[in-house]
């Protein structure tokens, strides 16, 4: 019965398979540590993060190779991403660190595996080739996140985010799930690749493809949180503990990308017309729903969650301009381009969201507007880096976020949607004013609250770190766009 | 003599799912009943795998149930857990009650 049973080719899942192996190992050795020597769990889920990104640069052949039946798939785009994955979840560690200690409900080992197994699914999601293994890394990303957002269990703002989260992402999954059967029904098959060849050679039922799409559709942008799917977005940046916001608000915009790049680019390339019709009316509804509302807000967290819809709507622009009237000429460009926009986002988020981390102490979450006035007098070099942060948010020129604006400007000129692009600059100028109101804050209010800044000398020399990386990068935007262009042509 | 086909196991799970988004929207009264209606989408979801399944002669889709009917299990015990979580800091399940976050 089992005779053509194959060994499948394990390698290009070797760092997951490590992953895997290494927080089941953490949540076993996190049970004979005490609370006050959970630094152990820290230092081993960083070593484990930075393993998994040693073994993604030694395993990598730039090849495309499938593995497991063709549900899994190993190429240059999934290794970069992988690898910026792993590098945002350390930051992001680093940066939670204090916050974490300093609340007693979050200082347990959960957090960091339930941190591990959210990577792991995210890493899945990156190297989907078919719908089992797409539905299966974005649960096992979801449900951990919901349990990280209700981690601080005794806060109710915290809880009624995750009963807000999870509610809304179990609707997004079902639509994303029913379009994915209507797909089944149309082609018969479930596996990526072999919908794109079955699409291309005919014989498909349309109406049927169309269907199902629109709730594929739906779904995604669900999980990428634009307009008019965002709901949830506000209330679990603000709700959800500030180290789980800024786990949220950054690793998980690389995989929706890569889930974005798999299913529409990778598989319905060939209905390219529908999807990108529909999303370029999620693409404007966003930039100008979220630019217009975070003008109203008073909280910091939640005055991010309308600046990331705004900025998932601008990264849609590069996936919308990739094919025109079947010609995809400007395809690599496009989706590069929108590639270069994740990393530069979630690059300028982390930081963002870990100068709030750095700012916050034991019983103060320093998450209002309110709370950043003269922060330059209490700390003029922090200033300096939220000041770059702000301004690389902004798209002001010669900061990483002006460049990523730039090449998604580029790629929707050169497909000809020059209303588009001038829609686009307009919101992006009205963005600018609340990036603005920060700084203004910043530097020309009087403090509230003289106390200085108690953070750490790892969490000072990171951030400082990180804001330098947006301004600088900045001046050499096309390292990583080269990278993020080259990984495309060997991937598509 | 009526003979089922396809299309009435499609127009099947379109009723439960639409009936399924309709509770989550207008339910204002219970949480319990978003989990129940969370729950009835993922199963209107199967049977649209399974029909489908049997209409191709595709095993693949059934196979794909079973991981939707394991996940949707895993994901009922989240939140069964965040709805305890919930409860015992707002002493309440109504939908109505959930107003702490607004703006």
């Amino acid at each position: 019965m089992f005779d053509n049973f194959v060994v499948p080719n394990l390698l290009p899942a070797a760092p997951e398979i490590f992953l895997v192996i290494m927080a089941l190992a953490i949540l076993l050795i996190d049970l004979t540590v005490k609370d006050s020597r959970r630094t152990v769990t820290f230092v081993l889920t960083q070593l484990t993060l930075i393993g998994c990104a040693a073994i993604q640069f030694a395993t990598s052949t730039g090849e495309i190779g499938y593995t497991f039946s063709n549900m899994f798939v190993d190429d240059l785009m999934s290794d970069l991403l992988k690898l910026f994955l792993y590098m945002t979840v350390i930051i992001v560690l680093f940066y939670s660190r204090g916050y974490v200690i300093d609340r007693a409900a979050m200082n347990k080992g959960e957090y960091y595996v339930l941190a591990l197994f959210a990577t792991l699914g995210m890493m899945v999601m990156i190297s989907a080739n078919h719908f089992v293994t797409i539905y299966i890394g974005l649960e096992l990303l979801s449900l951990s996140l919901y349990a990280m957002v209700a981690m601080n269990r005794d806060s109710v703002v915290s809880t009624e985010a995750a009963m807000k989260y999870f509610v809304l992402g179990a609707l997004a999954s079902g639509l994303l799930l029913y379009g994915m059967s209507m797909i089944y029904g149309a082609t018969g098959t479930l596996e990526i690749t072999a919908i794109a060849e079955r699409l291309y050679s005919g014989g498909v039922n349309r109406t049927v493809m169309v269907f199902g799409l629109v709730f594929l559709v739906a779904g995604l942008a669900f999980k990428l949180g634009v307009v008019p799917f965002h709901m949830w977005i506000p209330d679990v940046y603000h709700g959800a503990p500030t180290s789980v916001t800024l786990f949220i608000g950054s690793a998980p915009k690389l995989a929706a990308f890569a889930i974005v790049m798999r299913l529409l680019v990778n598989g319905l390339i060939t209905l390219a017309q529908d999807w990108q019709s529909m999303l370029i009316i999620l693409s404007v509804l966003s930039m100008a729903i979220g630019n217009l509302a975070a003008i109203a807000q008073t909280n910091f967290k939640r005055m991010l969650a309308y600046s990331a819809i705004s900025h998932m709507g601008f990264m849609l622009l590069g996936i919308v301009t990739g094919v025109v009237g079947g010609d995809a000429r400007y395809a690599l460009n496009a989706y590069s381009s929108a590639m270069f926009y994740v990393i530069a986002y979630v690059l300028m988020s982390a930081g963002t969201f870990g100068m709030i981390l750095m700012m916050s102490r034991a019983g103060f979450e320093a998450d209002e507007l309110e709370d950043l006035k003269g922060l330059n007098k209490r700390s003029p070099w922090f200033a300096g880096v939220m000041l770059m942060l702000m301004f690389s948010m902004a798209g002001v020129p010669f900061f990483i976020g002006f460049f990523a604006k730039f090449s998604v400007l580029q790629a929707v000129v050169a497909a000809g949607y020059i209303w588009l692009a001038i829609v686009a600059v307009l919101f992006s100028l009205i963005g600018a004013f609340y990036y603005l109101r920060v700084v203004k804050l910043m530097y020309f209010d009087a403090p509230a609250d003289e106390t200085p800044l108690s953070a750490g000398m790892d969490m000072r020399i990171l951030i400082s770190a990180n804001g330098l990386a947006v301004a600088f990068l900045g001046l050499f935007p096309q390292v990583i766009m080269s990278l993020c262009a080259y990984a495309l042509l060997r991937s598509l | 003599m009526l003979t089922l086909t396809l299309s009435h196991f499609l127009i099947l799970g379109a009723m439960l799912f639409a009936i399924s988004v309709v509770g989550i929207f207008l339910n204002r009264k219970n949480l319990l009943v978003l989990l129940m209606a969370i729950e009835l989408m993922l199963l209107a979801v199967n049977m649209n795998f399974v029909a489908f399944s049997h209409y191709l002669q595709d095993l693949s889709g059934q196979i794909f149930v079973f991981f939707i009917l394991t996940v949707a299990a895993a994901e009922s015990a989240i939140g069964l857990a965040i709805l305890i979580v919930l409860f015992r800091n707002l002493k309440s399940i109504h939908v109505d009650d959930l107003g702490s976050l607004k703006g």
